[in-house]
């Protein structure tokens, strides 16, 4: 592709004290692209995230998003994360949880309402913003997550499990979402764990102890081990390292 | 920009978590009263013991309890039995001995015996003479204005330390750093925040004790106010830092015996001349310390802001020395 990726991953890897986590991974990723890190809890899948936005400083090799190595401020302002937990304020309202962020990334009052609304209105929460987070449901918790996320009106979004605990017809609505976001130029990356979800991304990197065992789109994948179900192909390339 | 953000965020905080707020507004309050009430009760009145007391001196007490003696011998007795809190022996000289294992009845006695006294009686020389212990009024005194500056440290090190705590174990400290925001910036305003309602929390707190329950206070409103921010500055700084160190809510509970009780001893409360060396010296690294004395030097003594420089100076080093640490330690969460 003739474009510059909007994420370019080198060689990184990173350990905590002696216990490795990434090794030597190499990844790009593509502007208007869905990339889903496929992989079990504990493959280093957020660690990755991590590393794309700067919250963790890599032992080796680089990261660059948008053009630029990381972490830096500047860029930071023009990527949308999601972590994994609900990083919300429960004691305050769900608008002012809003307002808070917006503010952050130094959005103007008239800009605030106006990204607020836009966003809130993506998510289906534009009725229940005057509620304290504390009242929410699960689902609503994750989707203001989400939301929060959306504000700065990012170039990159990433989010973290951003479908978990979430009731099927939810997250249908919420990949809707990522999609429209995708046609209007967002690149977006997201960690799974579950199967069927890998499926709707554009390419997927399946991670298996801190390695990217395969890369390609879920189509690709499959194909090449001649699996029917993802489930297959990520057992097929996982008993590549597995004695069981 | 960013500041103001988290300023806001902060102040609609604790107005939403009211339970907290009431926590350090009420709690101060009220245990105040129950000290007052306690060690300061107006209604305490003593029995005094007069031992052959010329009329004119007999008749001055009237409105007290007095029991008549005829030797200074069978006083002594009934004051070591607990019967009397003191006599007044009048002979060349005049002299009180008092019971002395409470300050505060002590100095009752010794008031009665100066209202009775006609004004201006020519007394050339009074002996205080206590049975047991020493004379310590000054220490009954020191008590309020070492509590004022306890209360403030306490709770603002307590809920400010518990904030940080669950911005970071709650994640949004994590998400706080993917966005621009810098780490010095999130210090900031956390002091500033926090400082905002420390004020109010003090303001409410030393009116209260000054106006309502009468505490003593020689020296300006305004110093007292100073002192007791600066020292919350202090707590608060220190509160957040502390909380890197702590895992949960409890762990957080867990520094109050280390680091918040042991500064009681050097707060002023008890005077510093009788505490073994062996750890006296400890007394220069606890902010309580110079706070109690800056407290005692105006509420008491009636310093102006000259006078008290010095603490003032060294608490806000603490609080500079703590600021610093504190950003530097959240390099932890993102390199710059």
């Amino acid at each position: 592709m003739a474009e510059k990726p909007v994420v370019a991953i080198h060689k990184l890897s990173k350990a905590f004290g002696k216990r490795p986590v990434l090794e030597n991974i190499n990844l790009e990723v593509q502007q208007g692209e869905i990339l889903g890190l496929l992989g079990p809890s504990g493959a280093g899948k957020t660690t990755l995230v991590k590393a794309m936005i700067g919250l963790e400083t890599p032992s080796s090799g680089s990261v660059t998003a948008l053009e630029t190595a990381m972490p830096n401020l500047k860029i930071m302002e023009k990527i949308g994360y999601m972590t994994q937990a609900d990083a919300l304020y429960h004691d305050l309202t769900a608008l002012e949880n809003l307002q808070f962020f917006a503010r952050l990334y130094g959005l103007k009052k008239a800009q605030r309402k106006e990204r607020i609304e836009e966003a809130a209105h993506l998510v289906n929460l534009t009725e229940h913003l005057h509620k304290t987070v504390s009242q929410y449901s699960g689902g609503m918790k994750r989707r203001l997550s989400i939301c929060i996320a959306l504000l700065n009106k990012p170039q990159l979004l990433i989010l973290d499990e951003p479908t978990v605990g979430i009731d099927p017809v939810l997250r249908k609505s919420i990949w809707e979402t990522f999609r429209s976001l995708k046609d209007s130029g967002t690149s977006i990356i997201v960690t799974t764990h579950v199967m069927d979800e890998a499926e709707k991304c554009d390419r997927l990197g399946m991670i298996r102890n801190g390695r990217i065992i395969a890369l390609g789109s879920p189509d690709e994948l499959m194909a090449r081990c001649n699996a029917r179900t993802m489930e297959e192909a990520f057992l097929y390339f996982g008993g590549v390292n597995d004695e069981n | 920009m960013r500041i103001r953000a988290l300023v806001i965020r902060i102040l609609q905080q604790f107005y939403r978590d009211k339970r907290t707020v009431a926590m350090m507004i009420v709690a101060p309050i009220f245990i105040l009263t129950m000290v007052h009430l306690v060690f300061n009760g107006n209604g305490y009145e003593p029995t005094i013991g007069l031992i052959n007391p010329p009329s004119n001196i007999e008749n001055a007490f009237t409105n007290d309890s007095t029991t008549l003696y005829k030797t200074e011998k069978s006083a002594l007795t009934d004051l070591a039995a607990g019967k009397i809190d003191g006599y007044l022996l009048i002979g060349k000289d005049l002299s009180i001995m008092v019971e002395g294992s409470d300050p505060s009845i002590s100095k009752s006695v010794l008031e009665a015996v100066q209202s009775a006294l006609p004004a201006g009686t020519d007394v050339p020389n009074m002996r205080i003479d206590t049975l047991y212990g020493e004379e310590e009024m000054s220490q009954f005194d020191s008590f309020g204005p070492i509590l004022l500056g306890f209360f403030a440290f306490f709770f603002v090190f307590l809920v400010a330390g518990v904030s940080f705590l669950r911005e970071r174990t709650s994640g949004t400290l994590e998400r706080l750093f993917s966005s621009p925001i810098r780490r010095w910036e999130l210090v900031l305003s956390y002091v500033i925040g926090f400082g905002l309602f420390t004020m109010l929390q003090s303001a409410i707190i030393v009116l209260f004790a000054v106006y309502i329950l009468g505490m003593i206070n020689e020296g300006s409103v305004f110093l007292v106010l100073l002192i007791t921010l600066i020292l919350s500055l202090t707590a608060l700084t220190l509160g957040i830092l502390l909380s890197t160190f702590a895992k949960n809510e409890l762990q957080m509970i867990q520094f109050i015996p280390i680091i918040v009780v042991p500064q009681v001893f050097f707060s002023g409360l008890f005077p510093l001349e009788t505490i073994s060396r062996s750890i006296s010296w400890i007394s220069v690294v606890t902010p309580l310390y110079y706070a109690g004395n800056a407290m005692k030097d105006v509420m008491i003594r009636g310093k102006d802001l000259t006078e008290i420089g010095g603490p003032i100076l060294v608490l806000l080093a603490f609080s500079t020395l703590f600021v610093l640490i504190n950003i530097a330690a959240l390099k932890r969460h993102r390199s710059i």
